[in-house]
């Protein structure tokens, strides 16, 4: 098929990810040997997910040239709405419970004050706002995991693309999208907690009797099996004429449009679809996470985002799992504290702290002297080269692909 | 109506940039397969005159009406308008230069263009036959694997015209095809031209009195903006206004 043609790296990426997965089932505390603790299925289970959003990143930026520095507030969306039923399905059983002694058997508008109470009380309420309209219902939710980020990433794409709003323009407008949504989250009456976010959503309802150990390895496959979805979606759509026509309107986008493609409406589509997987995405972070709340969508986070996909090379598939995935992890066991200090005599380098000077200089550094990215490194065994254009980029318009990220 | 009737009426469009008038209140007609030269001196509005009928500007007045039902292309988008049956050629070849002959030509063979159909398109025979049979035509058929970032000058300008072909567009907007061109290959571009003039209209912008010859077709020639002379390549270097604004100097 021309999908396993024009990606070579598929059938590779398919058997590291089950070798991968099996693995961690095999040495984790709940189906093993319990060589690898709960807590790290977690965090190997969010890397998944977050391998996953960095996909959806390179779609829109490295094959399509939109350098959406929002799409981290779809992966947080996704997570809240699926957080809103996790929370309400739990709070409910246990205010059930509690209410199962009174003498008189409670009625519905009691129950719902009571789990009313019990979510919104830190924030001086009790009563259920009106986006918590569907919380009860799982399938409802699980509907708006896909609705919500998409309906947002259709209207405003469609706003942006249809003014021809590009570059550095887009970017920006893509930032004060998820900024204007932190803030507005971050408010007491927004009815989604404030600061305080949704919490307690390791706890799945109905499922008590069973412990963590196994709830995170089910997340755990139910990520690596959206990130082996996702994977070959992406390469489905970058394989045929579809990826032809976006890397088209990455270099240079008025000729496609004199082709008699509607570039607005190809990049819509890439847009509201890397949405969608980005909330997906979010939706299985979040339960592993145990906590989502609105520092979460800050503007930096949609940044990491492209930095991820930077750093593992943009515009190939794996080289965004790739950059994601030893990003995230790296991070994690510097800021985790497991990272040795430096001591220069004079100065003791604490990695919590330095972490971020680490990160931003490689970025610089692989931006500037390695465009490929970490990806690239397989095309030092595979032997292919860049193209020699004497520093010419490969189109016009600002997200095309530089010399040194082409191939020959 | 074949090979006679208007295929392009263009009326009374005039254009402002800035206090300049590009465009003075320009007319003037294509039929449905002839080929036609513009020229002019620099200024006198022949990329903007591209420009109007394929979307990119909208003029301040003026009507461009395109085929038999005399639809005003004025306020249609440029891919609305591409996909009516206009195609254009750009001055600088302006191929996707990441990917590869094949790709390209793919890619502007006529076929719908809503993102889902193209999301599912599989090529279909007709296609690939359109594609080896172009690729022939522009000398290309030994190069369809190469990225058409590594071809000659002179091979992406066939490119960008085998890509035009594909679109099968009835109205060929061609600027300035053999700029940068050795004489070889400015002798292969007029045969391309010629040939694809047979079944549909086409308007080459040139700047090169030698190569316009060489196509032997009608001549416009554009002055600040409107019609000076039209006709014969002799006649209108006969005329003296032509000569004066243009030939003369």
């Amino acid at each position: 098929m021309d999908m396993f043609k024009k990606n070579p790296s598929l059938p590779v990426f398919i058997a590291v990810l089950v070798i991968f997965t099996l693995a961690v089932t095999f040495l984790s505390e709940a189906y093993g040997a319990g060589a690898i603790s709960t807590s790290f299925v977690k965090t190997l289970g969010k890397t998944l997910c977050l391998a996953l959003v960095a996909i959806a990143m390179d779609l829109v930026w490295g094959y399509t040239g939109i350098l959406s520095l929002g799409h981290f507030a779809f992966f947080g969306l996704g997570g809240y709405m699926i957080g809103m039923w996790l929370m309400y399905a739990r709070t409910k059983i246990i205010v059930l419970e509690s209410l199962a002694n009174a003498p008189l058997p409670p009625t519905a508008s009691e129950i719902s004050d009571a789990i009313g109470t019990q979510i919104f009380g830190v924030v001086g309420s009790s009563e259920f706002p009106l986006v918590w309209y569907f919380a009860h219902s799982f399938w409802a939710q699980i509907a708006l995991v896909v609705l919500v980020p998409g309906l947002l990433a259709l209207v405003f794409g469609w706003l942006a693309f249809r003014s021809r709003v590009t570059g550095v323009y887009l970017s920006i407008l893509t930032q004060a999208m998820t900024l204007a949504l932190s803030l507005y989250l971050f408010q007491n009456d927004s009815g989604l907690r404030g600061n305080n976010g949704l919490s307690g959503l390791q706890n799945l309802p109905g499922v008590d009797g069973i412990s963590q150990d196994y709830i995170s390895i089910w997340f755990f496959w139910a990520s690596a099996f959206a990130l082996l979805l996702t994977y070959l979606i992406a390469a489905f759509i970058v394989s045929g004429k579809f990826g032809s026509v976006i890397r088209g309107i990455r270099d240079d986008e008025a000729r496609v449009r004199f082709l008699g493609y509607s570039v607005e409406g190809f990049k819509l589509f890439v847009f509201t679809l890397t949405a969608v997987i980005a909330a997906i995405g979010g939706a299985l972070y979040y339960p592993q996470a145990g906590i989502i709340n609105p520092a979460e969508i800050a503007p930096i986070a949609s940044i990491y985002l492209a930095v991820w996909v930077a750093i593992g090379g943009r515009g190939r598939i794996y080289g965004a799992v790739i950059g994601a995935a030893f990003v995230s992890l790296v991070s994690t066991w510097f800021t985790g504290g497991q990272a040795p200090d430096v001591n220069l005599g004079f100065y003791t380098i604490k990695w919590v702290d330095w972490w971020l000077v680490l990160l931003g200089l490689s970025f610089v550094l692989v931006t500037l002297f390695a465009p490929k990215g970490i990806g690239g490194l397989f095309d030092l065994i595979s032997g292919r080269l860049s193209p020699n254009r004497h520093g010419v980029p490969l189109g016009p318009d600002k997200g095309s692909l530089r010399e040194e990220e082409a191939e020959k | 109506m074949s090979g006679s009737g208007t295929l392009l009426e263009v009326s009374g469009i005039s254009v402002t940039f800035d206090g300049f008038r590009a465009i003075n209140n320009l007319s003037f007609n294509i039929g449905h397969a002839e080929l036609r030269a513009i020229i002019g001196p620099n200024g006198a509005g022949k990329t903007t005159f591209m420009d109007i009928v394929t979307g990119k500007t909208k003029p301040d007045e003026g009507k461009v009406l395109w085929g038999e039902l005399s639809r005003n292309l004025i306020g249609m988008n440029e891919a609305k308008i591409a996909r009516a049956g206009i195609g254009r050629k750009f001055q600088r070849p302006t191929v996707f230069e990441d990917q590869t002959v094949f790709e390209n030509l793919l890619m502007a063979v006529k076929n719908d263009r809503n993102p889902l159909a193209v999301l599912f398109f599989k090529p279909k025979f007709k296609d690939l036959a359109k594609v080896e049979e172009l690729a022939s035509e522009i000398g290309l058929a030994e190069q369809l694997s190469r990225k058409s970032g590594e071809l000659s000058h002179g091979q992406k300008q066939w490119l960008e015209i085998g890509m035009l072909l594909a679109q099968d567009p009835k109205l060929l907007l061609v600027d300035e095809p053999a700029a940068g061109m050795t004489l070889g290959e400015r002798e292969h571009t007029t045969d391309i031209l010629k040939e694809a003039a047979k079944t549909r209209a086409v308007v080459v912008v040139e700047h090169d009195m030698e190569f316009v010859r060489r196509l032997d077709c009608k001549v416009t020639v554009l002055h600040e903006g409107s019609v000076l002379a039209e006709g014969s390549l002799d006649h209108v270097t006969k005329n003296q206004d032509v000569i004066d604004v243009y030939l003369g100097r």
